[in-house]
């Protein structure tokens, strides 16, 4: 036995790790200086939206609030305490907006995923005569510049009787996240083999078949990287919102820039800043609980192809 | 009686023509293999008759019923795939089940025929698990299963075990021919590996750009290949040609300086209309000697030997060409040593240089 101890001199077993190499502390400094880049400025907002004003006008924005006040969220979310309807819109707060943003987008992000991923399943799956110009046209309605398509849609909307209604909104939303989401449905569900495809038809089950029992159970991935595309996308619209809404039907990204770009009195920067977080805390929420599915479904063929 | 009867089939895909007027009866109970390089259209034709794939013309039919318009799963069939397609979200007993429930059967029939096809391939300790579970050879059962669960006439394989390793692949090679002798069913089953075709087949259809160069059994195909690609396809080590001249009458055939007599040859017509011919020999028909018999034997130069474990491979080279032999693998031989080869003529053959026929 001694003999065989003897043989085992020099390296054996795990090589030890050295934490402290250059390769490392680049690395790593490269990381902290640029989460850090990125991170300043939310800490910015966050301590300002913290302070009163008479403590913001010292011009100390990096300084830890000295007294922590939630005056200014509750002024961002509430509006100014002001009576009668001379108060208008601008100091209405967020609190109509989200609300507004929340029916607009809910509705918007279920029927553009429904409508989306059964066109891609049907695009992949079953090729029917002309698909392929469809798909074309829909993929080329995604490089027509939105600006071009403003007006008409503003006639078309008001022969229906959805101009300036949230109703209106969710169409449009809709029918604009359409070419997108059916192209990364369309390449997910190329991604899945042909023969599970197969298999499944001689094993009797048809379109709708396929779709809810093959399909669907493994696509989740995808979904929430439509999901979350679509709810932040709809979310941070500003453009769609003050065009074919009024005033009492402003999403929250509308009244946030109400706010901020108030002409009138002073400007309180804690408000502003508490308010642009708010409008920011729901995209910000969903990107920390599905940023790992949303990594593995970009990476399970959601973008390739 | 007709199992499966496909008539006239052309199949294309825009201006590709994949199949073209395709011909082919498989009678009851047979286990036909199509076989034939990738490319060939031996899948197409199956996907055909599983009808994933819509034809362009002719027609087919299973079970004495026109199927040709009907979908894949009134036609009675059950089809394994290569990449076993598996429910991946379902388990084994929801992968089994999964067409039965599409067609409405009771519940406790569904449980007696996924219990009944879990005994015959010996899954039932698996039914739980999900196919990610599961081993390569274990989840080609369960594909296999999911087809048996269907309890229909004809059974369709597309390239089944070539996702598996060389070890697995033997063992249900077997199973296969034993599933097959106890079911009795009809199988038509796809693949490219000669070996598979050999062992499974009743009859082989050997494929080639849509058609089909020869339908005959195992021994036929192997003996008395119909042209000069099937004898190059069939066979492991593969068959060696030799390039030469027949004689006017058919009696000989030479090449360089020598001439081999061809009393023996088992052929149809020697008395070929041209005579630029080329002789196929395989290697176990040829057999070495160390000393000439004079008449009988011919020189030969040897270049390379293969140990193949059993047998070795010898490479010689007669008159500029190649022709090789399976010794046993006890007999040494020098590389680059002269050595004296005997054909086998009553079982080469001999293929006319043009038209690719055998003679």
């Amino acid at each position: 036995m001694s003999d065989a101890t003897v043989t085992l001199e020099g390296p054996s077993g795990p090589k030890p790790k050295k934490y402290f190499t250059r390769r490392n502390l680049f690395l790593y400094g490269t990381l902290i200086i640029i989460s850090a880049y990125y991170l300043l400025p939310l800490y910015v907002m966050i301590v300002t939206s913290l302070k009163g004003m008479p403590e913001i006008r010292l011009g100390n924005i990096f300084a830890l609030p000295s007294n922590i006040t939630f005056e200014a969220w509750g002024k961002a979310w509430n509006g100014a305490s002001c009576t009668g309807d001379d108060c208008g819109p601008v100091s209405r707060g967020l609190r109509d907006g989200f609300m507004n943003s929340v029916i607009i987008t809910i509705p918007s992000v279920i029927l553009s995923i429904a409508i989306a991923s059964v066109n891609g399943y049907a695009l992949a799956n079953w090729r029917f005569k002309g698909s392929n110009m469809f798909f074309t046209i829909l993929i080329f309605g995604a490089f027509i510049p939105y600006q071009v398509m403003i007006y008409p849609i503003v006639l078309l909307l008001g022969q229906v009787g959805l101009y300036t209604k949230l109703g209106g909104l969710i169409v449009v939303h809709t029918i604009f996240g359409m070419p997108i989401l059916t192209l990364l449905f369309r390449n997910y569900f190329v991604s899945i083999p042909e023969e599970l495809f197969k298999a499944a038809r001689v094993d009797g089950a048809g379109f709708w078949g396929i779709f809810f029992k093959i399909m669907l159970p493994m696509s989740l991935p995808i979904f929430v990287v439509a999901i979350i595309l679509q709810v932040t996308g709809i979310w941070n619209d500003f453009l769609f919102g003050v065009i074919y809404t009024k005033p009492g039907n402003w999403p929250m990204t509308v009244q946030l820039n109400n706010i901020v770009n108030s002409v009138q009195g002073v400007k309180e920067y804690n408000v502003n800043m508490a308010a642009t977080i708010l409008t920011g805390i729901v995209p910000l929420v969903i990107y920390f609980f599905s940023g790992k599915l949303f990594v593995r479904g970009i990476a399970a063929g959601a973008v390739k192809g | 009686m007709t199992s499966v009867s496909v008539q006239h089939l052309d199949l294309s895909f825009g201006s590709v023509q994949v199949l073209k007027d395709l011909n082919i009866d498989i009678e009851e109970g047979e286990f036909l293999v199509l076989l034939g390089p990738s490319g060939c259209g031996k899948s197409t034709l199956l996907n055909c008759i599983a009808g994933l794939l819509d034809i362009t013309g002719g027609q087919i039919h299973i079970s004495g019923k026109n199927v040709t318009w009907a979908e894949p799963k009134d036609r009675g069939i059950g089809m394994v795939f290569q990449s076993y397609a598996l429910y991946p979200q379902m388990t084994v007993r929801g992968n089994l089940s999964f067409g039965l429930k599409t067609q409405k059967f009771s519940r406790a029939e569904i449980k007696e025929r996924v219990s009944r096809v879990a005994d015959i391939l010996q899954i039932q300790d698996l039914l739980n698990r999900k196919p990610g579970a599961l081993s390569g050879g274990q989840r080609q059962r369960v594909a296999i299963g999911r087809a048996l669960v269907r309890d229909v006439d004809v059974y369709l394989f597309d390239e089944p075990l070539s996702n598996l390793d060389a070890k697995l692949r033997t063992e249900l090679r077997v199973e296969l021919k034993q599933l097959h002798n106890r079911l009795q069913n009809t199988m038509i089953y796809v693949t490219h590996d000669q070996i598979e075709a050999m062992t499974l087949a009743d009859r082989i259809a050997i494929m080639r750009d849509g058609f089909i160069q020869q339908l005959a059994d195992p021994y036929t195909v192997y003996n008395r290949p119909t042209n000069l690609f099937v004898a190059g396809f069939v066979g492991s080590p593969g068959m060696s040609f030799v390039d030469g001249k027949i004689s006017g009458d058919g009696s000989t055939f030479t090449f360089g300086n020598v001439t081999v007599p061809l009393a023996e040859y088992d052929g149809d017509n020697t008395a070929s209309t041209s005579s630029d011919v080329k002789l196929g020999l395989r290697p176990e028909h040829t057999t070495v000697h160390r000393a000439a018999i004079e008449g009988k034997t011919v020189v030969a130069n040897l270049e390379l030997v293969e140990a193949l474990g059993s047998e070795s491979l010898l490479y010689f080279i007669v008159e500029d060409q190649r022709i090789s032999a399976l010794v046993d693998a006890d007999e040494k031989y020098e590389q680059g040593s002269t050595l004296h080869l005997e054909f086998n003529i009553g079982k080469a053959s001999l293929f006319d240089s043009a038209t690719e026929e055998r003679l």
